[in-house]
């Protein structure tokens, strides 16, 4: 009887793990047609909204009219880096193309989880400017192509912030705009501004120097309006917000919809740019199913119309020659090709300001200090507990009114 | 006792593996993740880094919000439940369909248009401007977090008090009254103990997802008011603490299954003090 209770499930386990593995196995056995799985950041890339070129119908056509072979792309996306890391870590395979940071790189190398790239399928890779070659995560160029690169920067309302008080990080800890600054909701970046304002190397192993950051913004967190990540655009465009550290691109985007809205690379004292960089590279990762196919794709994004596109659409810098040299592409951007291309020696600041891979102990550390910052409530006013208490009060009164109540009926009918 | 037909036992087949492959497997798994540290080795030492007064205190706050969310929802759904079970049949499914339209829409889609709603800037704000009256500092405060809560759940509070209110036999009420009654009696000593069922399934349906919420705090706190989900959801990530997130998560479960008890409990006495 046990023996049968149990074969039951057990049978029906077995076909549906039987089907599942006839249907995935599926995918592999027809030749004619190619797909490729792209993982990237969510507006990422030129994709046909608003009247841009597709990008990924574009290499589908191309694809068919070059190799004669059938091409699918499979275009999703993903909100962080750590969005991406915690998938591929979780075992989800098939992705053939995505689009990390630089310190995720680094790590997903030092883990083994990208393949190294054949260069020879990818010529175009000659375009990308040298200074965005041989980078601390990717030294010995095997596993990426740079896509674009960026800094952070401070976003603030010229209607609200006096010009005076502009400059600096220190901005983001000015009392005078209580309630109106919003800061990073994620670990790395948040501890960034603190340390960048105190100049504190950012990939510090030293908790010491961490903890002296978590000082600072918990100094800061009682000017917070809120931690955001990318409500921002709505809180600072609709101005519910005056100041907030973000992505020159992204200020590109917001400063469309709100024309109040103002930018600065912060610098310390003496005058030199103090602040994060970031590289983002396209890599192949292990379990990719077709790896010449991806390359080609990786190929064709560097070339001129995809290009060029993509950085007209996404408004981050290229470090690629034929984008940032194109006549068309300068005129479009106009006075905001200064920002995004700022006058600095890249490889100085690079080597300087950018996030590197942090080890484990390190890495834990700093997100049991950020869970302190959060978990703290110096802010959180005592209304709730007291209104918990005086209704837990409430209801135990009652219970014993009613069980008093119970006792005097029975009494009176006995 | 009878031995099930093959056909009985192959029809609760499906059930049983579904049970076991999204329940029972997923449980294992947190337990093994919240007993493990990171290279698998077994230790309690996920569970001892939960006993400082951070965690006790993020615990304490979301059973608090939870519970007064829980309450909010209860006081305004019981009216209201009433009253659709007394209207008349027709009418009774168009307003459960009005209940339940704002659960079409995504929940994101409508905890994000709440901050549109309260912020300084939002509309609220504005009409007061329009009528003259200053800005009301509304986001961002622990009040805006249990409104998203009670928003949210609200329908699953309505919904079993209704049923339950909708199945009592009128022929109680009719005795109640002419057994001399009043009808503040009536609706203390008699509806509210017949619809018990429907308060502790309401009660339960909104306690437990308000108390492992993480989204709303996140987008009406501000982050200011950050709640166990939202630290659970930070483990898992961003920090790549599968087994502390484990942790948090069964010892969430586990306050939940004890609050659980201690209602039903609660609830039952209620009931005796009428029989």
């Amino acid at each position: 009887m046990k023996l049968k209770k149990l074969f039951l499930p057990l049978f029906l386990l077995l076909l549906l793990t039987a089907v599942l593995l006839t249907l995935s196995s599926c995918g592999g056995e027809k030749k004619e047609k190619v797909v490729l799985n792209v993982y990237n950041w969510g507006e990422y890339i030129s994709d046909g909204s608003e009247g841009t070129l597709d990008v990924n119908r574009m290499f589908e056509e191309y694809y068919l009219e070059t190799y004669g072979v059938e091409m699918t792309v499979n275009y999703t996306t993903y909100a962080s880096n750590e969005d991406l890391y915690a998938k591929l870590k979780s075992g989800a395979t098939g992705y053939d193309i995505i689009i990390p940071s630089d310190y995720m790189i680094q790590r997903m190398a030092n883990e083994g989880m990208l393949e190294k790239l054949n260069y020879a399928n990818i010529p175009n890779y000659r375009h990308i400017a040298d200074y965005c070659k041989g980078l601390r995560y990717d030294p010995n160029e095997e596993y990426t192509v740079a896509y674009t690169y960026g800094m952070v920067g401070i976003i603030y309302n010229t209607k609200i912030v006096d010009e005076e008080d502009v400059g600096g990080w220190d901005l983001l800890w000015n009392e005078k705009y209580k309630g109106q600054i919003l800061q990073f909701n994620n670990s790395r970046d948040a501890f960034g501004t603190a340390m960048y304002s105190l100049d504190i190397n950012v990939n510090t192993r030293d908790i010491a120097e961490w903890k002296e950051a978590l000082s600072m913004l918990v100094k800061q967190k009682p000017l917070i309006q809120s931690y955001v990540m990318d409500e921002v655009y709505n809180k600072m465009e609709r101005g519910e917000a005056a100041i907030a550290p973000y992505y020159a691109g992204d200020y590109l985007s917001m400063v469309e919809n709100n024309e109040d809205l103002a930018f600065y690379y912060p610098q310390n004292e003496k005058g030199e740019t103090v602040t994060n960089i970031f590289v983002d590279a396209m890599c192949i990762p292990k379990g990719c199913g077709n790896k010449e196919a991806a390359e080609r794709y990786i190929n064709f994004l560097l070339s001129e119309e995809p290009a060029v596109a993509i950085a007209e659409y996404i408004y981050y810098a290229s470090p690629n020659s034929l984008v940032y040299n194109n006549e068309g592409y300068r005129e479009t951007l106009g006075e905001d090709m200064e920002m995004l291309y700022p006058d600095i020696d890249f490889e100085a600041v690079y080597g300087e300001y950018s996030y590197e891979n942090l080890d484990i102990a390190t890495l834990q550390a700093v997100n049991d200090l950020w869970e302190q910052l959060k978990i703290d409530s110096s802010t959180l006013g005592n209304g709730v507990y007291i209104a918990c208490a005086v209704l837990l009060v409430l209801l135990v009164a009652w219970a014993v009114f009613s069980y008093v109540m119970k006792l005097r009926r029975r009494r009176y009918y006995w | 006792m009878k031995k099930k037909s093959l056909l009985g036992q192959a029809a609760a087949a499906p059930h049983v593996v579904w049970s076991v492959l999204f329940i029972i497997a997923p449980l294992l798994f947190v337990a093994y993740y919240a007993l493990t540290d990171a290279d698998g080795n077994f230790t309690f030492k996920n569970f001892g880094a939960l006993f400082t007064a951070e965690y006790l205190e993020i615990f304490l706050r979301s059973a608090c919000f939870a519970f007064l969310a829980t309450a909010i929802c209860l006081v305004i759904a019981y009216p209201v439940a009433y009253f659709i079970s007394k209207t008349s049949p027709k009418t009774q499914k168009l307003l459960i369909v009005l209940v339940m339209l704002p659960q079409w829409m995504n929940f994101l889609i409508r905890t994000y248009s709440w901050m549109a709603i309260l912020e300084d800037t939002g509309i609220i704000n504005t009409v007061l401007g329009w009528v003259g009256l200053g800005p009301v500092h509304m986001i961002n405060t622990a009040g805006a977090v249990i409104l998203g809560m009670v928003y949210n759940f609200l329908p699953y509070m309505i919904l079993p008090i209704y049923t339950s209110l909708s199945k009592l036999d009128p022929r109680y009420v009719e005795a109640s009254a002419d057994l001399g009654c009043n009808a503040f009696g009536t609706l203390l000593h008699v509806i509210l103990p017949l619809s018990r069922s429907g308060i502790i399934s309401g009660v339960t349906m909104v306690f437990v997802p308000s108390i492992s919420t993480f989204y709303i705090s996140q987008k009406l706190g501000g982050g200011n008011f950050d709640l166990i989900g939202d630290t659970i959801e930070r483990q898992f990530m961003s920090a790549y603490n599968y087994n502390l997130g484990a942790a948090i998560s069964f010892v969430l479960m586990i306050l939940i299954i004890v609050s659980m008890t201690v209602m039903n409990r609660f609830g039952e006495e209620e009931g005796s003090v009428v029989t």
